[in-house]
């Protein structure tokens, strides 16, 4: 995992320009952040106006690009979700009712029991590395095409009201 | 036993409090003092930065002494804790992590608040936060309490107490000086120090056995005196039905309640990026699973090395096992190296107890503040007095927790930590889940979802035998135990799901298309993230 994750490091700065251009606004931002700290965002931004940024998401929502990244993101976690998650309901199930079945020796001392546990474990250290992957490849990059776009139509729709 | 051991290991754990009390100074000698800079550090560490503390703020006391102490006592059903904890993260990873980074802003309560009616969204979700970190809170400090009657001798009930107002006192002073910047800090240290710790013990536990992992086991199975039992479930879960479905119960809770610990959804934002915030989850992953690992071969090491009576001896519940394997380890209580092992291992795990202790008092404070007293207070209350009011909030819960913790003392720190689980499954799981997924969700379901999760998980805890009817249960003498399970979850977690759905298809507002479509667009594009 950690050897997946070293190779991820070069790239990211490469390609997620947020990652800057954070960095270098927060100051600003800060000082001001710190008077209306009460509403999260999102809110704040509804205040002001009902029209305009609020159809933004909605066009976007119905976009070609935006229902690609999302199809992207349902397509891996549904599945993943519906593997693991009863893969581990099963292990506990499986414990409880058929200790029997569990206590089976395989070799020497450990059991079926031991051999699922361990099992627990490495899928899910797999699963980390598969979806980490997946996002990685098949959707940060559309992703963050669709940040850009979607802050320059609100900025736009709001009529440079900031 | 004399006083050596003890001697090093306050020294040493005196030496941990001063570093963190320099990196909480250090950290807050520029600080703006901005909700910004309290509650998420300034949004700039790094993944790697940000998974060591998101380890740390996960593996407690309760990993590291409840679940180690379980195992050398029931063997493998204390290995079903380990496995649960760590599937967990699963959740968190393919649901949680990136779409709260980029929805929200400090809390839970924001990604929910953003699509619905704020103020009482926002209560409900703050209320929950709260009253799971204190829960959780109160599981670390008992950890604490065992852990100082261990290493003080004896079970002197003035030193336990006064070491629970010792931490409490301490994890104020982190939270309220060096908000989320310190505590960040202080989790990346007692990572390290933890996970260097449990890898020399490991280290010596295989090189006790030859490597042989197969001896270890059998040494631990013949030294409990249950055989081959001890390697199979169903020691202490086994049994009759109610013992299992509580087994059940507790798996749930274990791999649901991650993903509703305020104090793991506040992590998220301490990142730049929601990119960011799933590369720090594979990074705890990571550490998180080695770290397991570890104590399961700890655990079964204690068992054969220890024993079982041994344990139980010197604490009823096992939260002792892992110091006491120590002492053996480093070659017995008069040996030096016995002194110095056991000692270093004491001071890692109450440093265990103080990181992860002012990570949850933070983000209860910011539920507190950012959200209840946000939504409660008068209109004509200067906005800016947020800071502060987190400030005070960390007091009062600290109050809060140090006075349960006393009261709770001799429950297992590991089965504490599972009830906490349970409730954030059950109020703050399906809340956060059907905001993000579900497109027709209303305010009623929202607000429903939490109190239909969080008001059954706390009744059906008070009526079950953890509270009374049965001798270890806090009130052994009364008897209103009218639920048979000790875990909740595997009826709360399921109602606040039903609850919430109930809400929403009950309510006769229509859904909000547009709030729908923003939170979905902004939740997996980052568009206009914090």
């Amino acid at each position: 995992m950690d050897k997946h994750d070293g190779g991820d490091t070069g790239e990211v700065r490469f390609d997620d320009p947020w990652y800057d251009a954070l960095a270098s606004g927060w100051g600003e931002l800060d000082g001001t952040g710190a008077l209306a700290p009460t509403v999260p965002a999102a809110r704040s931004e509804h205040e002001g106006r009902t029209g305009g940024a609020a159809h933004v998401y909605l066009e976007v929502q119905r976009s070609a690009a935006f229902r690609e990244v999302r199809a992207r993101y349902r397509r891996f976690v549904i599945p993943a979700v519906a593997v693991f998650f009863p893969w581990y309901v099963g292990y506990v199930v499986t414990a409880t009712t058929a200790p029997g079945f569990m206590a089976r020796p395989v070799a020497g001392a450990v059991n079926v029991a031991l051999l699922a546990g361990l099992g627990q474990f490495l899928t899910t250290f797999l699963f980390a590395w598969a979806y980490a992957r997946h996002a990685r490849l098949r959707r940060d990059r559309a992703a963050l095409e669709l940040r850009w776009d979607t802050q320059e139509m609100t900025r736009n729709a709001r009529g440079g009201e900031r | 036993m004399s006083g050596h051991h003890q001697t090093l290991a306050l020294l040493l754990f005196s030496a941990f409090v001063a570093v963190t009390l320099a990196i909480t100074t250090w950290v807050s000698r520029n600080r703006h003092g901005s909700a910004e800079e309290f509650y998420a550090g300034g949004r700039l560490f790094s993944p790697m930065e940000n998974g060591f503390a998101l380890s740390g703020d996960y593996m407690s006391a309760a990993s590291f002494l409840g679940v180690t102490g379980l195992i050398s006592l029931y063997g493998y059903d204390g290995l079903l804790y380990a496995v649960g904890f760590l599937v967990a993260w699963l959740v968190v990873l393919f649901l949680v992590a990136e779409l709260v980074r980029n929805c929200g802003r400090f809390t839970l309560a924001d990604v929910v608040a953003a699509r619905m009616d704020e103020r009482p969204v926002r209560i409900a979700a703050g209320t929950s936060s709260v009253v799971v970190s204190v829960l959780y809170l109160v599981a670390q400090m008992v950890g604490a309490g065992s852990l100082v009657s261990l290493l003080l001798g004896g079970t002197s009930d003035a030193a336990r107490n006064w070491t629970v107002i010792g931490v409490g006192a301490l994890m104020v002073i982190y939270v309220s000086m060096g908000g989320m910047r310190a505590t960040t800090w202080i989790q990346i240290v007692k990572a390290v120090l933890l996970i260097g710790g449990a890898v020399v013990l490991t280290v010596l536990v295989l090189m006790r056995f030859h490597g042989d992992i197969n001896d270890l086991l059998r040494s631990a199975a013949r030294r409990s005196g249950h055989g081959t039992a001890f390697l199979a479930p169903g020691l202490k879960y086994g049994g009759d039905w109610t013992a299992r479905f509580d087994f059940m119960s507790l798996g749930l809770a274990l791999v649901l309640g991650t993903a509703g610990l305020p104090h793991i959804l506040s992590r998220f934002y301490t990142v730049p990026t929601a990119r960011a915030a799933r590369r720090s989850v594979v990074w705890s992953i990571g550490l998180i699973g080695g770290f397991y690992l570890m104590t399961i071969v700890l655990g079964f090491g204690a068992a054969a090395v220890v024993g079982p009576e041994a344990v139980r001896g010197s604490n009823a519940a096992g939260n002792t096992a892992v110091p006491l394997l120590a002492l053996d380890l480093g070659g017995g209580a008069d040996s030096t190296g016995g002194t110095v092992l056991f000692a270093v291992v004491a001071a890692i795990a109450f440093a265990t107890i103080l990181a992860v202790v002012a990570g949850v008092t933070l983000a209860s404070s910011a539920a507190v503040a950012h959200d209840l007293y946000a939504s409660l207070r008068r209109r004509r209350a200067k906005p800016h007095g947020e800071v502060a009011v987190a400030r005070v909030a960390s007091v009062g819960i600290g109050v809060i927790a140090i006075a349960l913790g006393l009261l709770a003392r001799d429950l297992n720190v590991a089965f504490l930590v599972g009830l906490a689980f349970a409730v954030a499954a059950s109020a703050n799981l399906p809340v956060l889940l059907y905001s993000l997924f579900w497109r027709s969700f209303t305010t009623r379901g929202a607000v429903w979802a939490v109190y239909g999760g969080l008001v059954p998980s706390l009744l059906l805890v008070l009526l079950s035998p953890v509270v009374s009817g049965s001798p270890e249960s806090l009130f052994p003498g009364v008897d209103f135990q009218y639920f048979p399970l000790q875990n909740p979850g595997l009826v709360s977690i399921p109602l606040g799901f039903l609850v919430g759905w109930l809400g929403t298809v009950t309510s006769s507002e229509p859904p909000d298309e547009a709030k729908h479509a923003e939170i979905e667009v902004r939740a997996l594009t980052g568009a206009g993230a914090v």
